[in-house]
Formats: structure tokens, C-alpha cells, sequence
């Protein structure tokens, strides 16, 4: 067999195990994915008629009820944040691995060095697919509605995966270099922070001068931006080569610097 | 993963190794040769830097200068090489807990690329071997102490390696486990895989090893076999060399 046949192997025998570790520690899946389910119903509800009657009006869907638009606006942007909620979780579950031995057992073996990690960010993008149904799920109870194609639901889901891969390559890199279970989950802490500095929960051009700036240039507004198009049935135009070229370059970068750290993290 | 062992070759052979965290030294120019087949001891005192040297030899950790061959490959230029040869029990339990005995030892196996039905029967084969059959499919969070260093010690002969790193294997287990464990060793030997291992413990280094070597102050302050090193140090028991030569160094 080949470097590359066994590295898949190797993966795959390593998603096996943090999938099992996710069956039987079943409260951290349920917790990650009730964090941003509270947030839709927070927004919904507390500050939902407020923020929808605040929207330019070409942005609400026009129903005439605030609430509504604001739901409607928000869904993708709490999609973002379960996404993010998963991969900062890794963040958690990677440092543990590495301050409990085992991580230099798989140090000392003659496999793919980038396996025990693909096996996180494999397992990690199950949790993201469930928490992003579940989501969706108390959206559409909720009264939302996508006029979306079956082209516009994939690329949806695409998008969602392709940034959830490489905030999760983040979110490995974070856990490994923080050195403690502690540290790590607190270091991918601004990721939950920058989406709230992004258009996910208004639009960029409202917030005051450089605020608007960084906004409007920021890695998730094209993410969310090509998100909600893809909902809506509209064209998401340059937005989705920014949102495709941010999530690859983070992967990249991100899967080589988690690589390095995990060849050096050390029990600790 | 077993290769074929060039005749000859030591398994491991060290020359002027040094390696320091920050600006401690921990290790000041060491060499030993362990040829293929035997059983190695290294004795030290607390923080001599037993663990320090096995992290170098299982290329868990870049020594600073000097050279280490395992198996015959340079540890840093052909780690991958020697990771097909070793096995390593750390001195801290690597396994993982979340998962039974068993799929601890499944796991390993199939890191391994055994094939399915012969993974599944050489899980079961470790399982008695280690007398954890009963325990087999319950968490390893659940699983004593020493249970955990039996399994421990399975899950690193899971791939048959040829040679083995043992690093305080029998701290913390009774009488009877230890002897169990030396009875390990004994088995391994006979299989001609060779063992390197730590050891506080100097009756353990009396009966198992070919070759003692005394760690102290970043270097072998003694070596040879355990009836030289007895007669060196004009003392009964290898506790009377441990305390004299280590003792000596203290007061360098
Ligand atoms: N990660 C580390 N950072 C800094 N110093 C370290 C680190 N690991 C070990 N040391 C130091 O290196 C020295 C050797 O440590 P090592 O763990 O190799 O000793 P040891 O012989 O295995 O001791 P023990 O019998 O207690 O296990 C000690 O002084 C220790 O404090
Ligand atoms: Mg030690």
C-alpha cells in the first residue's frame, strides 16, 4: 500500500475513536449544540423586534413583521455559530488528548503524522452536520423559511463544511499550542467574538467608521454573505471566491502549523 | 512492526549525547551500546534523566548534540524508520481511557494495519496474556492501576515490535504483578527483542538485566553487568553500588 493508502487508513481507524469518544461523552455534543440554539432564541425573541424594524429595508423579507425579517436574517449567522461552537470544542478535546499520554504513544508510531488530527477534524465535521440539522431544524420551527434551490441548499451546506474545516484546522492548531485544557478552551474565545464584528448580526456598513471597515473585510462577512445568498436563491457572486479563498488559505496555513505543534507538544 | 534485523547491528548505540531543557543539563555527553537481543537497564536517582534519555531514543524528543542510532537509523534524520522498530511504555499511562481494554488494543492494531480477524485475535491473545480478559469491555477509566500499566504495556507489543522501551515499567504495582511483568521481559528475551528500560527499582535491574548502566549527574557513572558492578562497588547488592556511586557523585 502506498503513503497515501495508509494515511487514510490511519485516519480513518482515528475518526473511528473520537467518534466512539463523542458516543460515550455525550453531554459535550448536547452542550455545543445548545449554545447557539439558545443564541437563535435569544435573538429571536429578545432583541429580534428591535434589530428586524432597525434592517435597511431591501434586506428583511419584506412580511412586514420585524421579528420575522430578523429571524430570517439571523439563520445563517447562528449556522455560522454552531459551526464555530464545534470547532472550538476540538480545541478542548485535542489539548486533553495530548495532556493524557496518549498523544506520545501516537507520537512514537510509524504512521501519518497528520492522522490523530484528521480524526478530530473529520469527527468534528459530524458534529457540525448534526448541530447545523438541529439548528435549522428549531430555525424552521421557528417560522423560517429559504427560498433556496437544491444548487443553493448545497452550496449552503459546502459553505458551512468548508468553513467549519478550516476553523477546526484553527481550533487544533490553538488546542496543541496552548499546552493545557484549560488554555484551550479559552484560546479560540475571539473566534466566537468575530462573528458579532462580522454583517452575521447586522449589517457591516451600519457600525461606525473602522468598525464597518474591519467588517466589511473580515474572513466571516463574505462566509455569511455567500451563506445567506445560497438561502435566499440569489447569486452570491465575488463573495463566495473571498469566502472559498479565506477558508482554504486559513485550512492551509492552519494544518501546518497544528501538524508542527503536535509534533512538539509535550505531556504535560 | 517487525524488520528484519541486520546481524550485527546494536540495537541501540549512543555517542556523546547531550540534550537540556532551557539552560539545565540534563544529559552531558552519554554513550552506551546495547546489542541486539538483551536487556538494558539504566538506574538514576529521581530527575536523572531516565525519561529524558528514552524520550531522545523513541525520537519522542530532539536531543541538542551526539548521535543515537535505534535499529540501526539515526533517530532525528530517520525517525520514521525507527518508529517501525520500537515499542515504547512511557512512565506516565498512555492509553485511552474513554475506550474498553479492548478497543484500546483494536485501536493499536489497526494503527498497525494488522489484518481485521487477525487484530481482533491478537487483542484477545494480549487480553489473557495480561489478565484482563474480565475487564476486557469495560472503560479503561474504570481499570485499576495496575491494570492500566498491564494495558499499557499490551497495547505496545500489539505490532510485535523488536525492540522495547519500558520506562519504570513496575513503579507502583505489587509484588506479584512485578513478577509478572519480569516474567514479560523473560518472554520477550526469548523471542530475541531486545529491552531498554528504567528502573528505580535495583533488584529489577539484578534480575533482568544483561547490562547496568548508572545514570548520575548527566552521565554513566558505572556500567556492566550486574555481578561486575556489585564487585566494583565492593557491596553486597546493587543497592550498596547505587548508594556509593551516586553518593560519590553528589560529593564531586
Ligand atoms: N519538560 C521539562 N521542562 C523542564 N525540565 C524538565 C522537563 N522534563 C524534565 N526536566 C528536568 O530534566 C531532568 C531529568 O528529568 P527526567 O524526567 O529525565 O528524570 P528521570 O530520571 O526520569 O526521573 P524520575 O526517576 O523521577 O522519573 C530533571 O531535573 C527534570 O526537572
Ligand atoms: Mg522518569
Amino acid at each position: 500500500m502506498s503513503t497515501m493508502t495508509y494515511a487514510v487508513r490511519d485516519s480513518t481507524t482515528m475518526v473511528r475513536r473520537n467518534l466512539k469518544h463523542l458516543l460515550r461523552y455525550p453531554s459535550l455534543t448536547v452542550t455545543v449544540i445548545a449554545m447557539p440554539v439558545v443564541f437563535l432564541l435569544l435573538f429571536t425573541y429578545v432583541f429580534g423586534g428591535t434589530m428586524g424594524a432597525g434592517l435597511p429595508g431591501d434586506l428583511g423579507s419584506a412580511s412586514g413583521d420585524p421579528r420575522a425579517d430578523y429571524l430570517h436574517y439571523l439563520t445563517p449567522a447562528i449556522l455560522v455559530m454552531t459551526v464555530v461552537a464545534v470547532a472550538q470544542s476540538t480545541a478542548i478535546l485535542i489539548a486533553k488528548d495530548a495532556t493524557e499520554g496518549i498523544i506520545d504513544r501516537f507520537r512514537t508510531l510509524p504512521i501519518a503524522r497528520s492522522a490523530p488530527l484528521t480524526g478530530h477534524a473529520l469527527a468534528a465535521m459530524v458534529q457540525t452536520v448534526l448541530g447545523v440539522v438541529v439548528v435549522l431544524a428549531v430555525a424552521l420551527a421557528l417560522g423560517y423559511r429559504s427560498d433556496a434551490s437544491v444548487a443553493g441548499w448545497a452550496g449552503a451546506v459546502g459553505t458551512l463544511l468548508l468553513m467549519g474545516w478550516a476553523v477546526t484546522w484553527l481550533c487544533l492548531a490553538l488546542g496543541l499550542a496552548s499546552g493545557s485544557v484549560e488554555a484551550a478552551s479559552n484560546a479560540p474565545m475571539p473566534l466566537i467574538l468575530l462573528p458579532f464584528l462580522s454583517s452575521a448580526f447586522v449589517p457591516a456598513d451600519s457600525m461606525p467608521g473602522p468598525l464597518g471597515w474591519f467588517a466589511e473585510h473580515q474572513p466571516f462577512t463574505p462566509v455569511i454573505e455567500t451563506l445567506r445568498a445560497c438561502l435566499d436563491g440569489t447569486g452570491p457572486g465575488s463573495d463566495a471566491w473571498w469566502a472559498v479563498a479565506w477558508c482554504v488559505a486559513i485550512s492551509a496555513v492552519c494544518f501546518a502549523w497544528a501538524v508542527r505543534a503536535f509534533g512538539r507538544a509535550r505531556n504535560g | 512492526m517487525t524488520t528484519p534485523d541486520t546481524p550485527g547491528t546494536p540495537a541501540i548505540e549512543v555517542a556523546g549525547l547531550t540534550s537540556s531543557y532551557g539552560d539545565q543539563p540534563v544529559l552531558r555527553g552519554l554513550d552506551l551500546t546495547v546489542p541486539a537481543g538483551t536487556v538494558y537497564a539504566l538506574l538514576g536517582p529521581n530527575g536523572a534523566g531516565k525519561t529524558t534519555m528514552v524520550r531522545i531514543l523513541s525520537t519522542l524528543l530532539g536531543a541538542d548534540g551526539g548521535t543515537a542510532r535505534v535499529a540501526g537509523h539515526d533517530v532525528r534524520a530517520e525517525a520514521d524508520a525507527v518508529r517501525r522498530s520500537i515499542g515504547v511504555t512511557g512512565q506516565f499511562s498512555a492509553i485511552d481511557e474513554l475506550l474498553t481494554g479492548r478497543e484500546n488494543l483494536r485501536l493499536m492494531a489497526d494503527l498497525a494495519h494488522l489484518p481485521r480477524t487477525e487484530a481482533a485475535a491478537r487483542a484477545t491473545e494480549l487480553l489473557s496474556r495480561f489478565g484482563l480478559e474480565d475487564a476486557a469491555d469495560r472503560r479503561a477509566a474504570t481499570y485499576s492501576g495496575g491494570m492500566k500499566r498491564r494495558l499499557d504495556l499490551a497495547m505496545t507489543l500489539v505490532a510485535r515490535p523488536r525492540l522495547i522501551f519500558l520506562d519504570e515499567p513496575t513503579t507502583g504495582l505489587d509484588p506479584r504483578s512485578r513478577r509478572d511483568l519480569w516474567q514479560v521481559v523473560r518472554e520477550l528475551l526469548a523471542d530475541g527483542v531486545t529491552v531498554f528500560l528504567t528502573t528505580q527499582y535495583l533488584e529489577e535491574a539484578d534480575q533482568l538485566a544483561d547490562t547496568v548502566g548508572l545514570l548520575d549527574g548527566g552521565r554513566l557513572v558505572a556500567e556492566g553487568t550486574p555481578a561486575e558492578l556489585k564487585a566494583l562497588a565492593g557491596g553486597e547488592t546493587l543497592d550498596d553500588v547505587f548508594l556509593a556511586l551516586t553518593g560519590m557523585e553528589q560529593n564531586r
